[in-house]
């Protein structure tokens, strides 16, 4: 369990982490999501204990970070945002020294090692220097150095960022397999990462909490939450009538038109108070014997969400 | 009466053997956090040689060593025995070699961010700060252990006080440690490894200068004595030039010591202060 209370960061005279507090349990994953500069990186720092925080505190598993801060470090595993290593050494000898640092030994090491590699496809890059490595290939590496010693608390800052494709599904589920027993905090830009992998979400800007919920939470803040899609195919002369129709249902709030050239009909439907109005329409399209082609209702958008939470006015 | 004499003498041997307990554990302990710092001295020294660095600084090491002991030193118009031309330039040598070591130090791991990676392992700073200081120190060692043909020359031609000439690698290893703390912690202060280098240099060279006449004279003209000793005890000159003559005084070695301890304390220091910066 991390429990983060009345965090808060100055850099000189900008509060970069403003009075943050929240807790993870065993079992989340919490995404961080928010704008460039909003102070994710700096509270994941605090977390890991790499800077002390002006005030407040952060304690993991009981231990508090700048008190305790070995106890701590022992049971974090921490890929820093823009995932730095030693370009120097070759991924093995790099996953050796972290892993005899970590206080790994003998056929536990070698174990630990091997499963890591293999979890983050780094075996056709091992022997070569990390300097030379492909920026997505560099962000495994950081990866690996995270989860080798199979650490109780995971904090990845950006941790998909620079995959491929095939990659970020693989990292997506390679944390999720993981999420059972452990406490994970990520950060990402990607919305659709929320979906893929975080059970909570918190959405900060400008170093303050505006959110906090899962994702299905923070979706119902969208004003697109139940809004109803449909499409039907009609005559053109009847279009004015059937937009008045589905305007005078009781439930409808308004109406878009995604598109209404001669034959399809396309439109976005906003219910009152962002009810569910799906069965409403649906019995009324039965009704009208229109033929509809696309019926479907829209769970929210987060990055609408997302938008409308962290830009001001 | 005897029943209380039991119990007291068990409860003694339980105490003591707590203490024993608590000792092994301690010593346990004390041998991991070794063996971290010795991890991360095995990965610095491998780093040197994992790029031209350490080519580059042994070849131009032994080059001027030869250089400044054959021809600037009047190694042979001497006709003497002995290597002090050799080790008299050393100050001079390390003035602008060590700092090209140390100033990677710390700024090379805040440049590229590994800082953070290194510092949020489970190690002290003071752990990171010492294993990165031995593996530079272990560097120069080797680089001086390198010059030994020089030694070897010395011994055909002549029949040098070896005695002397050991105290004399000891002393010059001593002074190359004291010069690598101060850089080490210049390299702290600073992402650019150039500016690093710059100001390492300078204060080596204030290091130095101190102990020359020159400068002790200048003070020793109005200044009291004892202020003309204080600046002059600060100088690696005064210290160094003592040992390389084969006489070990416990002062100078405490000097050294000292000067170490107290630069690798500040490097701690400024690195728990600016983290991050
Ligand atoms: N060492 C530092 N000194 C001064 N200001 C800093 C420092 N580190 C971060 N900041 C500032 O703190 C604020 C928060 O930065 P942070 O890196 O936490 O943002 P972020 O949410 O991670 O952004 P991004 O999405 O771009 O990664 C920014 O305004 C940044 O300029
Ligand atoms: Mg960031």
């Amino acid at each position: 369990m991390v429990e983060i209370k009345n965090l808060h960061k100055q850099f000189g005279l900008l509060t970069a982490v403003d009075n943050i507090s929240f807790q993870v349990k065993k079992g989340e994953v919490l995404g961080f999501l928010g704008p460039n500069g909003a102070g994710k990186s700096t509270t994941m720092k605090m977390i890991t204990g790499f800077l002390t925080p002006t005030a407040g505190n952060v304690t993991v598993y009981g231990h508090d970070i700048v008190q305790k801060p070995l106890e701590v470090k022992q049971r974090i595993g921490y890929l820093p945002e823009g995932a730095p290593a030693y370009p120097d050494m070759t991924p093995a000898s790099f996953l050796e020294f972290i892993a005899q640092i970590r206080g790994l030994r003998g056929e536990d090491k070698r174990s630990k090692i091997k499963e890591t590699i293999k979890q983050v496809n780094l075996e056709s890059v091992l022997y070569q220097s990390i300097d030379t490595l492909s920026k997505g290939f560099k962000r495994r590496v950081g990866l690996a150095q995270a989860i080798l010693h199979d650490p109780e608390v995971l904090i990845l800052d950006e941790p998909t960022d620079g995959l491929d494709p095939n990659q970020k599904h693989e990292v997506r589920s390679l944390i999720k397999q993981k999420a059972q027993e452990k406490v994970i905090i990520l950060s990402t830009h990607i919305l659709e990462e929320v979906h893929a992998v975080c059970t909570r979400a918190i959405i900060i800007a400008e170093g303050k909490i505006l959110a906090d919920g899962t994702p299905a939470e923070l979706e119902a803040k969208s004003q697109f939450h139940n809004a109803v899609t449909i499409t039907l195919h009609t005559p053109k002369d009847n279009v004015e009538k059937i937009r008045q129709s589905l305007l005078k249902l009781p439930g409808v709030q308004k109406l878009e038109a995604l598109m209404e050239n001669n034959s399809t009909l396309s439109y976005q439907i906003f219910p009152k108070a962002q009810h569910p109005i799906i069965g409403e329409i649906s019995q009324h399209a039965r009704k009208q014997q229109w033929k509809v082609e696309e019926l479907h209702v829209e769970k929210g958008r987060l990055d609408e969400v997302f938008r409308s939470i962290t830009t001001v006015g | 009466m005897k029943l209380v004499e039991l119990t007291t003498r068990k409860k003694i041997r339980l105490f003591r053997q707590s203490v024993v307990l608590n000792r092994e554990e301690k010593k346990e302990k004390n041998l991991m956090r070794a063996n971290l710092i010795w991890v991360l001295f095995r990965r610095e020294l491998a780093s040197y040689f994992a790029t031209p660095i350490a080519y580059v600084f042994i070849i131009i090491f032994l080059f001027l060593s030869g250089i400044f002991t054959f021809y600037l030193g009047d190694f042979f118009a001497r006709e003497q025995a002995d290597l002090s031309p050799f080790f008299s330039f050393h100050p001079w040598l390390y003035l602008f070699l060590i700092p090209a070591l140390s100033m990677r130090l710390w700024a090379e791991e805040r440049k590229g961010g590994t800082i953070e990676l290194l510092l949020t392992l489970p190690i002290t700073i003071t752990e990171a700060v010492l294993g990165k200081f031995f593996a530079a120190w272990a560097f120069t060692a080797i680089a001086l252990f390198l010059t030994f043909p020089i030694w070897l020359s010395v011994n055909y031609l002549g029949n040098p006080d070896n005695a002397v000439i050991m105290i004399s690698y000891l002393g010059s290893l001593l002074m190359a440690g004291g010069f690598l703390a101060i850089g080490s912690c210049i390299s702290a202060l600073t992402k650019n490894q150039v500016i690093a280098f710059v100001i390492t240099v300078v204060v080596c060279l204030a290091f130095i200068l101190s102990g020359f006449p020159l400068v002790l004279d200048f003070f020793s003209g109005w200044a009291p004595q004892i202020i003309v000793e204080t600046i002059s005890s600060f100088s690696f000159l005064t210290h160094f030039s003592a040992i390389s003559k084969g006489v070990i005084d416990l002062r100078d070695l405490i000097y050294f010591f000292s000067l170490i301890t107290f630069w690798l304390f500040t490097t701690a220091l400024l690195i728990e202060m600016k983290k991050a910066d």
